[in-house]
């Protein structure tokens, strides 16, 4: 049992929805149902809401890492990665369950917490190692470790408010890369900065998993985590789908992606929203009928119900989970309010090729979610042609492409 | 429960194999609470230290004056009171000058209303910390109330240079100080970290605080003697914390004769304030990053 670093029983984590959400309870709201309860007898509805209001980010999720195991945790956006890290954290607490951790734990949730705009450069490395868990002399000890990693020295007596926001990002990740802790948490910071010094980072965050301790990790760039994660848990809607060896576990990820995105639109049971009007079916066509670089291509989303006062939007992710870009019928919509499908064409699509993803939803004029999608069709860019110049399909530089003219002179 | 904090780091550097992780935490939503676990906050000192330290630094920096201004209000105010209500009122000081009478009212109460007002703000102002770190909540208006000590510091060496400029020597008493002080930080503090966790879900306290702060410098004998409070009225009337305080500060510094019934309801007024002040607090905290 020694080699257990975390051991997590049946965690779940419920937020009542429109209280921790929507709004602040205001006094006026606490008096007014105090009175009520008081002259009516009533019971107080406002606290003890059971089931509807109730969104569990968290559903009776259970693992055990072991010492010295370095684990990912992948899954879409909203599927409850930040929650499980942040209960580990102690920073939210859990509704029902129990974990327990041996080692100091160290959360590297979001880069510069705690860092003050009118200190310094230096006093800040003071103020935010305390805050995350290191002591005066083990600071003093590797200032000149973390002034060397973040580059800035020369700014270290300027107030932080002076600095350009890369520095400050450097800086404060340098401080939260030297807190050395058993048990390391980290949700995506690493994703700061430029690409040289995201590099960097996550040539940190391999070394301090070489050192033995242990190190859980969540990102969304599935190679970063393929290749510095022996183990990974993959979760979605609270609970966790699958977990073993990372390769096989981003297999079943993606794969329930793209299954997701295979099943029939107009049945599918996994949305949200009121549900007055309803996505039946995506189209989307090119003019030589699959999606090209550089082509003209439309995407034609059906509905059924009352769709008059609608608008649609959709978001395209790429095949890592990150946003590409999103588009908004209510913002520019040249069309008339009728006809039961929405169509978007792009004059010419500016994706480079690969695999893409969208999530799309149908939102009624006065602010309500008629109905939501995660995953709601796949589709794959074909390598094409754009203002005359090729757009390959080589991976890894980026989803988007635009029309461009290169010149050469003196 | 808490996380290890100081000294692990030692351990660390010395554990083999063989040797079981040391530090155990466990998070369980139904454990039960203390009220307040002082082992984990001393474990902790270091993050007040410089969050206390954060506040002061910033408080005076891209002033001319610095920390001066920790000693012109409490000057500026003195001289305002002794003339309005020492000469043109007339209001009795139980035979000390006045504004040596008015300034041992003054240098408590700026501290209890300054920490009580920075506390009400603290949790909400430092919600990213609340938010994305960990450590015992109350170490965040705890701190709070640290950065206040400086200016209590000087405000009392305003005091005695003040007491010497007129020509007198403090009483032996004035050894008794530290104890009030001690009384008026712990009601500070009850009062402060209730407000900050109430100030969380309600941000109607922060609108509260500062106008009924004050009234209440109305009912605490600062410009006034306490012996002016009709005695019937007294027991009641001291139940305000402050109002011992300022009392027994004036008994400790000037000499002047003390009513130790107030003082004493005052005192028990004061533990019983710091005593609901963190179960108030430990009582929420739990709710503090869903809510804040």
């Amino acid at each position: 049992m020694t080699d257990t670093a975390i051991q997590a029983t049946n965690l779940s984590k419920a937020y009542r929805l429109g209280v921790a959400n929507n709004s602040f309870p205001t006094l006026r709201d606490a008096l007014a149902s105090g009175a009520r309860r008081i002259i009516h007898g009533e019971p107080d509805l406002g606290r003890r809401n059971s089931g509807d209001d109730q969104f569990w980010a968290l559903r009776d999720v259970s693992f055990e890492v072991r010492t010295g195991e370095v684990l990912a945790v992948i899954g879409p956006n909203g599927a409850g990665k930040s929650t499980i890290l942040k209960i580990l954290a102690q920073i939210v607490e859990p509704t029902s369950g129990r974990a327990r951790i041996r080692g100091r734990l160290g959360a590297l949730l979001e880069v510069g917490t705690g860092f003050h705009a009118e200190l310094t450069g230096r006093e800040n490395i003071y103020l935010n190692g305390a805050i995350l868990g290191m002591r005066r002399a083990e600071i003093r000890s590797k200032l000149d470790e973390i002034v060397d990693f973040s580059g800035v020295e020369p700014f270290l007596d300027t107030p932080v408010k002076r600095y350009s926001s890369g520095m400050y990002l450097r800086l404060a990740f340098a401080v939260a890369a030297h807190v050395e802790p058993d048990i390391l948490v980290v949700d995506e910071v690493l994703a700061v900065g430029d690409a040289a010094f995201q590099k960097k980072c996550i040539g940190k965050v391999g070394q301090i998993a070489q050192t033995g301790r242990t190190v859980i990790f969540v990102s969304h760039q599935l190679p970063v985590v393929q290749k510095l994660c022996n183990r990974a848990i993959l979760i979605g809607d609270g609970t966790i789908k699958a977990d073993g060896p990372t390769a096989k576990v981003i297999e079943t990820y993606l794969r329930t992606i793209t299954d997701q995105a295979a099943e029939d639109l107009a049945t599918r049971a996994v949305r949200s929203g009121r549900g007055r009007v309803r996505l039946m079916a995506i189209e989307i066509e090119g003019d030589t009928s699959v999606p090209t670089s550089g082509q003209r291509t439309r995407f034609r989303f059906r509905a059924a119900g009352d769709q008059s006062l609608v608008d649609c939007s959709f978001t395209i992710y790429d095949e890592f989970g990150d946003a590409v870009t999103s588009f908004d019928s209510a913002e520019h919509s040249d069309s008339e309010l009728v006809g039961d499908s929405f169509v978007c064409e792009f004059q010419p699509l500016l994706l480079r090729p690969g695999r893409y993803r969208i999530n799309a939803a149908l939102t009624s004029r006065e602010g309500a979610l008629e109905d939501h999608v995660e995953g709601a069709a796949t589709f794959d860019v074909q390598p094409g042609v754009l203002g005359g110049r090729l757009v390959n399909a080589e991976p890894g530089y980026g989803s988007m492409t635009m029309p461009h003219r290169w010149t050469r002179g003196t | 429960m808490g996380r290890q904090g100081r000294g692990d780091a030692i351990i660390v550097s010395v554990r083999t194999d063989t040797l079981p992780a040391t530090v155990e935490t466990v998070i369980d939503p139904s454990r039960k609470r203390r009220l307040i676990d002082l082992p984990e906050l001393w474990r902790y000192r270091e993050v007040v230290f410089f969050l206390a330290w954060r506040d002061f630094k910033v408080k005076y920096r891209q002033t001319y004056l610095g920390v001066l201004w920790a000693m012109l209000q409490p000057l500026v105010a003195m001289s305002v009171f002794s003339v309005f209500f020492g000469r043109l009122v007339g209001i009795s000081s139980n035979g000390a000058p006045y504004p040596l009478f008015v300034l041992c009212g003054l240098v408590p109460w700026n501290f209890f209303s300054r920490a009580v007002g920075s506390m009400t703000g603290s949790l909400v102002s430092n919600q990213e910390l609340v938010k994305r770190v960990y450590f015992p909540r109350l170490i965040i208006p705890v701190s709070a109330i640290a950065a206040c000590l400086t200016d209590m510091i000087v405000g009392f060496a305003l005091l005695f240079a003040a007491l010497l400029a007129f020509g007198s020597w403090p009483a032996p008493q004035v050894l008794f100080l530290p104890l009030f002080v001690l009384v008026m930080a712990a009601s500070a503090t009850g009062l402060g970290v209730a407000l900050s966790a109430i100030n969380v879900r309600f941000r109607d306290v922060g609108y509260l605080v500062p106008f009924s702060l004050q009234i209440v410098l109305f009912m605490t004998p600062v410009v006034y003697p306490g012996n002016l409070v009709p005695p019937f009225w007294r027991p009641l009337y001291s139940l305000n914390p402050m109002v011992g305080v300022v009392e027994a500060v004036r008994w400790s510094v000037l000499g002047t004769p003390a009513d130790w019934v107030m003082i004493s309801i005052s005192t028990l007024s004061s533990l019983a304030l710091l005593v609901a002040g963190l179960a108030i607090f430990s009582k929420s905290e739990r709710a503090f990053p869903d809510l804040i």
